[in-house]
């Protein structure tokens, strides 16, 4: 078993929907695809954002694009512009997300 | 029928590069130069703008930039296609046949379309049946309504399609969905039907990935970004598309960014849902089908889209005005800046306390250490740290709450934790917090309507 961070097997993009943050995470090939497949679950990005995520986390699965793209609901301090956040529209939370280590 | 259009992408909202556009039409061929203006908080600032000086209420930004367009689009025949009509599409028309007029272009015809703005007859479509109750908490639209700032329909790409029919050389809409700015031409060109769903939904892909501007072209790339050449010069993205819903991204050459997968890819996650389910008010697109290939330098092909019906609705987005807020920040500086700052932060805190105001909400942020990833960054060695900012929010329904706060920053330098700065702008002053209301509407309910206006 080997632990990697995510952001050595894939890249993404965040933004905002009201008040709920999207991340869609990409693999940079089918390896890893089945790596974040299998491990990037719903519980686990909700864990990683406990702190900033008060709502539910949706997963949705892009094999196409070897992609998967996470909602995470309630995130953003109200979003639009009631948000008092800094990152209001939840743009750096792609990044956050590939901070997280994962175990294969 | 021509064998293929191809379609650049001029602006991402209103502040992008202001030259973008200009470089679309003169760093190589073109057909249609589409360009977003519209966030939801743009259409508030339009409708305030509006209620100050009736003639305004659109990009205003549009009328120089359409100045230095209009010689060459009309030499070369490039149609313009642009939600930057606001609130105001007849007013941004209208100047923009003023500032044309001075040209010397000869003929030109400009299409408004009208009828997104719902605002003045809420109380009639109510009547009718409409409660346009809030899509995400089910409230009813009446506990706002008097606060209520603006309210557009999403118009798609028909109405577009409609005012090209007509012979327009500019299209000027107000809400329309971004896609729809880029599907139009296609559906025109192309001859496409509105049950034709797998080439709507490729339109509307290539839309996506247009929407943005440079965001699909290396711009904010999270992958491998300091390897995307020139981004000083970055090229804005051109879609190449064929009658049978192929679509081919790429950007001029000679500009600076890039094309690939992976920046496409980006861009097909960007602000979306559940893949299988993207609605527009032409159908509903599945992402999920999408295929992409790089087939050149900087081209990369998108085909295989596969589309649905649409839905009976538009979606309505309506604006109110909810409260007031202000930020002020300071500087600390080594050593000890982080304990400097959070010490700052319990004084402020505590004063703001002891004058017995009442705020919805108050947020310090520690800008160096932990702002945008809180408690996902990592724990950090205070003396390595050679500054931080205090950030400090707050957010109330009364004005003068809220002025109040804004006097309380300054006093901080001489009352306060020592080696302190960047206080120079002066008081923090209340900024209007707008808040959303996304409601749907029956398509049946509302109908858009194209004028041309014509200068001869």
């Amino acid at each position: 078993m080997s632990k990697i961070h995510l952001r050595q097997i894939a890249h993404g993009r965040s933004g905002d929907k009201g008040d709920a943050a999207n991340i869609g995470i990409i693999a940079y090939d089918d390896e890893g695809y089945k790596i974040i497949e299998k491990h990037l679950t719903a519980e686990r990005v909700k864990k990683h954002f406990e702190g900033i995520c008060f709502g539910e986390v949706e997963r949705y699965e892009m094999p196409n694009i070897r992609a998967l793209n996470f909602i995470l609901n309630n995130a953003l301090g109200g979003g639009g512009t009631v948000s008092l956040k800094l990152d209001a529209q939840g743009k750096t939370l792609a990044a956050a997300l590939l901070r997280m280590e994962i175990e294969t | 029928m021509k064998s293929k259009i191809k379609i650049a992408s001029g602006q991402g909202f209103w502040g992008d590069l202001i030259d973008a556009p200009y470089h679309q039409v003169i760093k190589g061929d073109i057909d249609y130069l589409v360009m977003d203006y519209l966030a939801e908080v743009t259409m508030s600032i339009m409708q305030k703008q509006k209620s100050r000086n009736p003639n305004l209420g659109y990009a205003i930004d549009l009328i120089d930039l359409m100045k230095r367009l209009l010689p060459i689009t009309s030499k070369k025949g490039i149609k313009v296609i642009t939600n930057g009509g606001g609130v105001n599409p007849i007013s941004c028309a209208d100047a923009i046949l003023d500032a044309a007029m001075k040209l010397d272009i000869g003929k030109l015809d400009v299409a408004v379309v009208l009828g997104d703005d719902i605002k003045d007859c809420l109380d009639d479509l109510i009547k009718k049946g409409c409660d346009l109750n809030n899509m995400e908490t089910g409230e009813p639209i009446i506990t706002v309504k008097d606060k209520l700032l603006s309210a557009n329909v999403y118009f798609g790409a028909f109405p577009i399609v409609e005012a090209l029919k007509r012979g327009a050389d500019i299209v000027i809409m107000g809400r329309t969905t971004d896609t729809g700015l880029t599907l139009a031409p296609m559906i025109y060109e192309f001859g496409w039907k509105n049950t034709d769903y797998d080439l709507l939904a490729a339109g509307t892909v290539a839309g996506h990935i247009l929407e943005c501007g440079a965001q699909s072209s290396g711009g904010n790339f999270l992958g491998d970004w300091e390897s995307i050449p020139d981004m000083a010069e970055i090229g804005f993205p051109i879609a190449e598309a064929y009658p049978n819903g192929e679509v081919i991204i790429t950007k001029h050459e000679n500009t600076g960014g890039r094309v690939t997968f992976e920046t496409v890819a980006e861009q097909l996650v960007y602000e979306i849902g559940d893949p299988k389910e993207y609605i527009t008010p032409d159908c509903v697109a599945d992402f999920s089908s999408i295929k992409l290939e790089e087939i050149g330098k900087d081209r990369v092909k998108v085909y295989n889209v596969i589309g649905k019906p649409e839905t009976e609705f538009y979606k309505v987005s309506c604006s109110y005005h909810d409260g007031f807020s202000a930020t002020g920040s300071l500087t600390y500086c080594w050593p000890q800046a982080l304990t400097k700052a959070k010490a700052a932060d319990k004084i402020l805190r505590k004063r703001l306390e002891n004058l017995g105001l009442k705020f919805d909400e108050i947020r310090s942020e520690f800008v160096g250490y932990n702002a945008t990833h809180e408690n996902l960054a990592p724990q950090m060695d205070e003396d390595k740290i050679n500054e931080i900012v205090l950030r400090f929010s707050v957010r109330a329904k009364d004005r003068n709450t809220i002025n109040r706060f804004g006097q309380e920053i300054a006093p901080l330098i001489l009352t306060g934790p020592p080696s302190v700065t960047g206080f120079a702008g002066g008081r923090p002053k209340p900024k209007d917090v707008i808040a959303y209301w996304p409601a749907l509407i029956k398509k049946t309910m509302v109908e858009p309507k194209v004028k041309i206006l014509e200068l001869k």
